[in-house]
């Protein structure tokens, strides 16, 4: 039993969050709001340097073979600073190739996914929409019981419009055809799920960072700002509700980071563990830009102010992989129909319920 | 991460389960807050103490089993799904011992903490005064020293446990000069000494949980000055440490709280009893936190064993796992409807009783331990940063 991360592995993390320190700054998040595609071909090739594309790629097909306990410590530094790169439609793409029985679509695929020199993304049911399906070179979507594998020219995009300039969303069509088909059946919907579950955690993991940074920029903030002489960060008003976040944000790094081992080991409990880290996580970011935006006051309702780059990302975040009504049905399918395993840690409830303990304290 | 438990942890925990499955009484205890009640207890720890289980991760010479804290959240999960009496001494050997184990000298350690683990001697706390609540550092009792020993005069109040324990510890100002935190002393006194006059205090249901508690020159040896004379404050931040980040509240408590929780709504399902259409999301969610308190600590505990310290983040703790308790406790009462105000002698209460005596427990959790509100200033000053004036 160690609950807890290696070394190398808050090495890998410090070096990630220091390379998008320098490189993914706000200005830069701005600017790619701009742009047509919105995603950057010589960004997108420097994160491949670093190997975040194909982390979990095994080594013999050029990735880091690394598991999602290394990748929920990057993703937490992705949605730090805001990067909306597919990192995380590639990491789901990546886990459902590695998944499928017959070996050849991730022969062909993995090795190019972990040079730089391909993009993947997966629908799936929970969302009419697919982020970044505009850039991606192999798209997996299922015909309502077949998941195919569809190259660019076999997808037709309707393009959606997202409050977050960082979000691209795009309803999905295409023609079913056998070629396309790579699996049916249940072994389709188990795909399915396994796949909703690792790009759920990845926007769990991306929330805290937000949380993070928004909490960071108010009380960054309301340690500078004066009124009535005094900074307003020495009031308790504004310490409690920075505090309350703070409370929020710990304990939904601990359901993420357990829901990371349980995603990276099959774990029986995955799907309402990983529930409750996107129920946690998107909580906690979401109530973390409602009191940046209070702290920080009427200047953080300008457009100018950074409050909205990440109060918009963790809107997104919420809505990707299952929203909340999406994970709290599953999470009640867990732990109150018991018709989804839904394990808890450590303790075991007696079938008989004992006499509760008397003497209180 | 390795979120397994090894072959011994496992074998420890069917032990445990087969000990306790084969000791904790039947019928619950009367409450340790009445007379009856607090000896019931201290007879339950005695039997706890000798099959070996009163505080596992202690040395085996302090009464202990010399397990790590891992082995203790194990014993402490068996022990809530055993349905076993509360800790009568918690303040000893949660708070008081592992504070000793820290701080404390040879001969303290020989001399405390074998009877703390037995509940020989049972432990209250004094650190609130009438004008010391949660400004603690405007406590005005003295300890002035004289020879071999220290003179106290001053007053405590809230002191749980004070009705029937036998010695207490708390801050005393050792320098009369002194003002705030310097000049505090950490000092362990007998309650039975001449000078001292216990008033037991009732809490919100009736129980003498706590007491006012007098000295007028009462001596105390030396010999139980706990730590530094004048560093009291420090040795009191290290109680407080365990008190509101690890020991004091272990995670099954909430485990098996919401759990019972889950057992409840289904009995009021079956029983055909109106159940608010939002109520199947709260039952989950108190689940759902109870495991995250719980998985924190597991993360707590990683970081202790490999030689790290709980800093303030135990203030996170403490206002977590306060106020789920309340959440778990409110959920429940509104499920039990009609019944939730029924005392547990009434006749219809069945289990409503036990409920209700569990709300009104969590009402004093953000109080007590230092108030949530005091925790947020904590947060909000030394983890994000932000200016004390």
């Amino acid at each position: 039993m160690e609950f807890g991360f290696s070394e190398d592995q808050l090495l890998l993390q410090q070096t990630v969050r220091d390379f998008l320190a320098g490189e993914c700054t706000p200005e830069w998040v701005r600017g790619q709001w701009q742009t047509e595609t919105g995603r950057s071909p010589e960004f997108w090739s420097q994160l491949s340097e670093l190997g975040l594309p194909g982390l979990l790629v095994s080594e013999t097909q050029g990735g880091l073979g690394m598991d999602e306990t290394d990748l929920v410590l990057l993703m937490e530094e992705i949605g730090r600073v805001g990067l909306a790169e597919p990192l995380t439609a590639t990491a789901v793409g990546v886990g459902l190739l590695r998944s499928l029985g017959d070996a050849s679509l991730a022969d062909a695929w993995l090795p190019k996914v972990a040079a730089g020199d391909a993009i993947l993304a997966v629908a799936h049911p929970a969302s009419p929409f697919v982020a970044d399906a505009h850039v991606a070179d192999l798209l997996i979507a299922s015909d309502g019981d077949s998941l195919h594998a569809l190259p660019r020219a076999a997808l037709r995009l309707e393009a959606q419009t997202s409050n977050d300039g960082s979000q691209r969303l795009f309803r999905v069509d295409f023609d079913a055809r056998d070629e396309t088909r790579i699996a049916t059946g249940r072994e389709a919907r188990a795909l399915e799920a396994a796949a909703l579950d690792r790009g759920a955690l990845c926007s769990a993991a991306q929330a805290l960072g937000a949380c993070d940074q928004l909490i960071a920029l108010a009380a960054d903030y309301a340690g500078q700002r004066e009124q009535f002489g005094v900074a307003i960060g020495s009031f308790q008003a504004v310490k409690h509700m920075l505090a309350d976040v703070r409370v929020k944000l710990e304990y939904a790094r601990s359901h993420v980071y357990r829901a990371a081992n349980s995603v990276a080991n099959d774990a029986t409990g995955r799907s309402v563990d990983v529930s409750m880290a996107k129920i946690a996580a998107c909580e906690a970011a979401l109530l973390a830009g409602r009191v940046s935006l209070q702290v920080h006051g009427a200047i953080g309702y300008t457009y100018e102010q950074d409050v909205h780059v990440w109060m918009k990302r963790a809107w997104s975040l919420d809505l990707a992989f299952g929203d909340a009504v999406f994970h709290r049905a599953r999470l009640a399918a867990g732990v109150i129909d018991r018709s989804l395993p839904a394990e808890s840690f450590g303790y075991s409830h007696p079938q008989r319920v004992p006499t509760p303990t008397a003497g209180l304290g | 991460m390795d979120l397994t438990y090894t072959p011994e942890q496992d074998a420890f925990r069917k032990e445990a389960r087969a000990w306790l499955e084969a000791n904790v009484p039947a019928a619950p205890l009367p409450s340790f807050d009445i007379a009856e009640g607090f000896e019931a207890h201290r007879a339950w720890e005695k039997k706890l103490h000798a099959g070996g289980y009163a505080m596992v991760p202690w040395p085996v010479e302090y009464g202990g089993r010399g397990s790590d804290l891992l082995e203790w959240l194990v014993f402490e999960e068996e022990y809530y799904r055993a349905g076993a009496p509360g800790r009568v001494n918690q303040n000893g050997i949660f708070l008081l011992g592992p504070t000793i184990m820290e701080v404390g000298t040879p001969e303290q350690k020989a001399r405390f903490l074998p009877k703390m683990a037995s509940s020989e001697e049972v432990w209250a706390q004094g650190w609130s005064e009438p004008n010391a609540g949660s400004d603690m550092a405007a406590i005005q009792s003295t300890a002035i020293r004289d020879g071999d020993h220290y003179v106290i005069n001053g007053q405590k109040t809230w002191a749980s446990r004070g009705a029937y324990a036998h010695w207490l510890f708390g801050l005393f100002r050792t320098d009369p000069d002194s003002t705030r935190h310097k000049g505090l002393s950490f000092i362990l006194s007998p309650l039975d000494l001449p000078g001292i006059t216990v008033r037991p205090i009732q809490k919100i249901n009736g129980k003498a949980a706590f007491a006012e508690v007098f000295f007028d020159d009462v001596r105390v040896p030396a010999e139980n000055l706990l730590g530094e004379e004048g560093a009291g404050w420090n040795v009191a931040m290290a109680t407080a440490g365990f008190e509101r980040g690890l020991m004091l509240r272990s995670p099954a408590r909430f485990q098996s709280t919401a759990a019972r929780l889950v057992d409840l709504y289904h009995a009021t399902v079956e029983r055909g009893d109106p159940v608010a259409p939002g109520m199947r999301d709260r039952v989950a969610r108190c689940w759902m936190d109870a495991e995250a308190y719980t998985l924190n600590t597991y993360q707590t505990v990683t970081r202790l064993l490999s030689g790290g310290k709980i800093g303030a983040e135990a203030s996170l703790n403490k206002i977590f796992w306060s106020e789920l308790d309340i959440e778990i406790h409110e959920a429940a009462l509104e499920l039990l409807g009609p019944r939730a105000e029924l005392d547990p002698r009434s006749p219809a209460a069945g289990d409503a009783g036990s409920w209700l005596d569990g709300y009104i427990f969590a009402l004093s959790g953000p109080i007590y331990a230092g108030t949530n509100q005091i925790q947020r200033n904590i947060i909000a000053e030394r983890l994000l940063g932000l200016p004390r004036k």
